[in-house]
């Protein structure tokens, strides 16, 4: 049985939100379906597809595995707060673009939050192997990873020293 | 070649929004006053349903109804349908069983759907259907597909005794036996072609929509085929004349052919849409998907391979049980007969070629086309025959297969099919110099002294791309023809709007297509549109699957480009006031030939609607053309895969550590995509070889049923891959294009099996090669290498 709804406060790609949530909502409810910010998208139910990943406090979450009154005082940041509405892209969706590292797109929000979640951890020259490994928990079925690999790793160089890098790592 | 033309690596139109979160995917859409439906499937492979009891459930908050089959049944909502007819040796139709949204009376397999609660919210709709009690009958079940025709297997549907679907066969079988008695060497192999589950990772959805006002219904839908399935869920399910529904499928995340059938949940989001009065909304949750989403392949097979004192393949033959799960999806009769029997000649002068299949239902989900549908079974088939025939004889296997190709085209099988066109022996020859083969032995080497087996394994598939012609598919018992359409509608701005009957769901077709109209009209691809997905607005097509979209789509696409180009010429000719016939079309501008008088694209287009310098008498205002395109053959993609491993003896574990793929599509479009396509195709094909595997125990229970269970593959799994193309241009169409899309799935299974079994030296070696496979395999060989 649902239980009494309770507010939360939090920041979502810079600005301050509050919402009435059931206890049981999760982040990725929390922003689909409150928010209606609808770029995080949901591809499993146990945590393994990673299609759902965004920031919270600097830091690559599963927004499916958190719940949303979890997130009182925090600040989140989707695929769709990554860029500046009207600014240029992010160097890592640009590096997804500029290297076909998408195809049905589904995936892609997760993949690109993880890449550059990978990029503040692992830093701006990524190997191969180290991207893979670094994967784990993002499956894509289409592209077979190549060209997300060669995507992360043209994205993390060009991550260096821009402005938007310090932004996502926020 | 333009920067934006046919052969050009464009960079993607509808990246931009996938990239930043901004596409509309169908779960992403929220209609006004929207319920949601959750379902209630069975937990029983096979059980009579003696009772629904929804009184507690109906009464839960925000419950505005619970439906069942009984309902549906009492509503006259139709059944769903295959749409395939195949026949038995004996002459007699296949045995298709009913199958209602919601099973009524009994359920056939575990996650077979039962009722629906219909909520407020999706949670109010879960927490009910908790309350919703279902007494069931348990009864026997069956599995395992070699075991559903046994005496004494539990019966599944009245009209199927044996559970067996058809007995069918292609080929003539005495003179194959003939053939066979004339051998110098007889390769035989039991196969089995593992069962997968598809997974597209943006999970099936539904919003059905009824407008009492108006009598129309509108269906959101992670669909392939939007029309097919109007066409169905009017003509056959009897939900509303073709005409009061509107079929919609926005961006749909993956298909892989399971999106393709028509399926229970969209059928009852609609009827639950009615009846509630509310748009209904249902999104699959992955476990669920894995229990109600068409399964892939699932074939067990015997199969022999003759071979005469040169090495020269005489005949083959295969046995083949197919397994399609409790029910007939809406193409499951075609894939193990007319898209598996028909390519077992492979690349290869077979002159005899007989194979038996029989169809059998089970208690299991039901099976269906999954990327490659057939084919990748016929090139495992052909390709472990030829690999272990090799081996047996002691033949190189690169040898073994270059002496066998076909070399001259046309060239008529002994299954249907008449290959147009290849260079089977091009894309080898490049292969092995990608894949450095010479060196291989030097690797080898490498490989022992670090305690490692390396193995290579070849591929040289071939597949039938498009799917067509509608007679021949006619003829062989498919209930669509499988043409294509497309419109080109020119605005008076001159900038272009395509209208195509195919589908994208990561083919990137707003580029390509668009490339194809850059490069004939000569306009940059920013002023062209490509519509697709809404039948309010593409009147019809069939959608994307089979790797049609090219061969067949863009071939339309051509068609009503020349239309356009004539009339334009007409309008060109009034508006430079010369005569139509010297009038010349190039780069975008028509000129009056042997003259400097020309005008732009832009100027013509504005003309035609304008229309003031021509009475609409002698030519209609307007710039607009469709075009219907029924190809004239199938297409003929082949190419050669190598994939080289290194296998730990003592884990088991399989590395790919090399993979060379060089494939013949005819023209290319968009090389970038092209790639694209094959490193995905590989990377399904990886897994099945690798770690993907639907495990059913004795009981019907799907023992893989979540992604904690079942393995997809991951980025660590696979190698970087070395792809490239040889072209030999599709003489049967305009553009001279074959497909791409499914090329990978069907080469990489063989080739990884190949590699693993010339690592480990035993053939005794079953799909997915797990590292506890493959350890288990190499402590049965016979005289295991170990590594020194």
């Amino acid at each position: 049985m649902a239980a009494k709804a309770a507010a939360v406060s939090l920041t979502v790609n810079g600005k301050p939100v509050t919402a009435e949530v059931d206890p049981r909502t999760l982040l990725v409810q929390l922003l689909r379906e409150h928010l209606r910010l609808t770029g995080t998208h949901v591809g499993c139910d146990t945590s393994q597809c990673g299609a759902c990943v965004v920031h919270v406090n600097g830091k690559a979450v599963k927004s499916c595995t958190i719940l949303a009154l979890q997130l009182e005082g925090a600040n989140v940041l989707t695929i769709e707060g990554l860029a500046a509405p009207d600014g240029p892209l992010h160097p890592m969706q640009e590096a997804f673009r500029e290297n076909h590292g998408l195809q049905c797109g589904y995936c892609t929000p997760g993949m690109i939050m993880t890449a550059v979640d990978i990029v503040r951890r692992k830093g701006n020259d990524l190997d191969d192997r180290t991207i893979r490994e670094e994967l784990e928990g993002n499956i894509c079925r289409c592209t077979g990873y190549h060209n997300i690999v060669k995507a992360i790793a043209a994205g993390a160089r060009a991550m260096r020293g821009s402005a938007a890098a310090s932004q996502a790592a926020e | 070649m333009s920067i934006t033309g046919i052969g050009a690596a464009v960079r993607r139109k509808e990246d931009h929004r996938f990239i930043t979160g901004t596409g509309h995917y169908t779960a992403d859409i929220n209609r006004p006053g929207q319920a949601f439906g959750y379902f209630i499937r069975s937990p029983h492979a096979h059980a009579a349903i003696k009772s629904i009891d929804a009184k507690m459930a109906a009464g839960m908050p925000g419950v505005l109804a619970v439906l069942t089959g009984a309902q549906l049944a009492a509503d006259k909502i139709g059944n769903l349908i295959c749409g395939w007819m195949v026949h038995s040796d004996d002459g007699s139709p296949m045995k298709m069983a009913p199958h209602p949204a919601l099973a009524n009376g009994k359920a056939c397999h575990v996650g077979d759907p039962v009722a629906v609660v219909i909520a407020e919210t999706l949670a109010q709709a879960r927490d009910a259907a908790e309350k919703v009690q279902v007494e069931y009958g348990v009864l026997p079940a069956i599995a395992d597909p070699a075991a559903a025709q046994k005496q004494g297997a539990p019966q599944i549907h009245e009209v199927a005794p044996h559970n067996t679907i058809y007995k069918w066969h292609l080929g003539d079988a005495n003179a194959v036996e003939a053939a066979f008695k004339s051998a110098k060497h007889v390769t035989k192999l039991d196969l089995v072609n593992n069962r997968l589950v598809p997974n597209a990772i943006e999970p099936r959805a539904a919003i059905g929509e009824y407008d009492a006002g108006a009598g129309t219904f509108t269906l959101w839908n992670t669909t392939q085929n939007p029309h097919v399935a109007r066409l169905v869920i009017a003509a056959f399910v009897g939900m509303a004349p073709e005409h009061k529904l509107r079929v919609i499928a926005p961006d749909v995340g993956g298909g892989f052919g399971s999106k393709i059938f028509i399926y229970p949940e969209e059928v009852v989001a609609l009827w639950a849409s009615k009846r509630v009065g509310r748009p209904v909304k249902w999104v699959a949750e992955r476990s669920e998907a894995f229990l109600a989403d068409a399964h892939g392949r699932d074939h067990v097979t015997h199969a022999e391979m003759a071979f005469d004192a040169e090495g020269k393949v005489l005949a083959l033959r295969a046995k083949t049980i197919a397994n399609l799960g409790a029910y007939m999806s809406t193409f499951s009769s075609s894939v193990p007969t007319y898209l598996y029997a028909t390519l077992l000649s492979g690349q290869y002068q077979i002159p005899q070629i007989y194979c038996e299949v029989d169809a059998v239902y089970t208690n299991t989900v039901p099976v269906d086309a999954y990327r490659g549908a057939g084919r990748p079974e016929a090139t495992f088939v052909v390709e472990r025959l030829m690999e272990v025939g090799a081996r047996e004889m002691g033949q190189d296997p690169v040898d073994l297969r270059q002496r066998n190709f076909i070399k001259s085209f046309p060239h008529q099988t002994p299954v249907i099919m008449n290959y147009d066109s290849g260079d089977y022996g091009a894309s080898l020859k490049k292969a092995l110099e990608i894949a450095d083969y010479k060196g291989f032995a030097k690797r080898k080497r490498e490989s022992e002294r670090n305690g490692k087996l390396r193995g290579i394994g070849f591929s040289n598939y071939i597949e039938a791309c498009g799917i067509a012609p509608s007679q021949a598919v006619g003829s062989l018992g498919c209930g669509v023809g499988l043409w294509e359409s497309a419109e080109v509608r020119v605005n008076p701005t001159g900038s272009v709007e395509v209208l195509t009957g195919c589908h994208a769901h990561g083919q990137g077709h707003e580029t390509t297509f668009a490339q194809v109209v850059s490069d004939r009209l000569g306009i940059p691809i920013e002023n062209v549109s490509v519509v697709h997905g809404d039948t309010d607005k593409v009147q019809f097509g069939m959608g994307t699957y089979g790797s049609r979209s090219g061969a067949v789509g863009m071939s339309a696409l051509a068609k009503a480009l020349d239309k356009v180009e004539a009339k334009a010429k007409k309008v060109a000719a009034h508006l430079l006031e010369a005569a139509e016939g010297d009038i010349e079309f190039k780069d975008g501008k028509f000129n009056v030939a042997g003259t400097d008088k020309s005008a732009a694209w832009g100027d013509v287009a504005l003309n035609a609607y304008i229309a003031h310098k021509f009475s609409g008498q002698e030519l209609e205002p307007g710039l607009k053309e469709g075009a219907f395109y029924d190809p004239k053959n199938f297409t003929f993609p082949a190419g050669c895969h190598i994939c080289e491993v290194e296998v730990d003896p003592d884990t088991g574990n399989s590395e790919i550590v090399a993979w060379t793929a060089v494939d013949d599509f005819g023209v290319v479009v968009n090389p970038m995509i092209v790639e694209g396509q094959v490193h995905g195709g590989i990377a399904q094909g990886v897994g099945q070889a690798l770690c993907e595997g639907a495990v059913y125990d004795k009981d019907g229970q799907l023992l893989t049923g979540s992604l904690m269970d079942y393995c997809m593959p991951r980025a660590d799994h696979l190698p970087p891959m070395k792809v490239d193309t040889t072209v030999t241009r599709c003489p049967s169409n305009p553009l001279g294009v074959k497909g791409c899309g499914e090329a990978g799935a069907i080469a990489a299974p063989a080739a990884v099996i190949n590699a693993v079994t010339d690592a480990i030296g035993t053939e005794q070696l079953a799909m997915p090669a797990t590292p506890a496979a493959v350890w288990a395999a190499l402590q049965r060989a016979p005289k295991a290498p170990r590594a020194a």
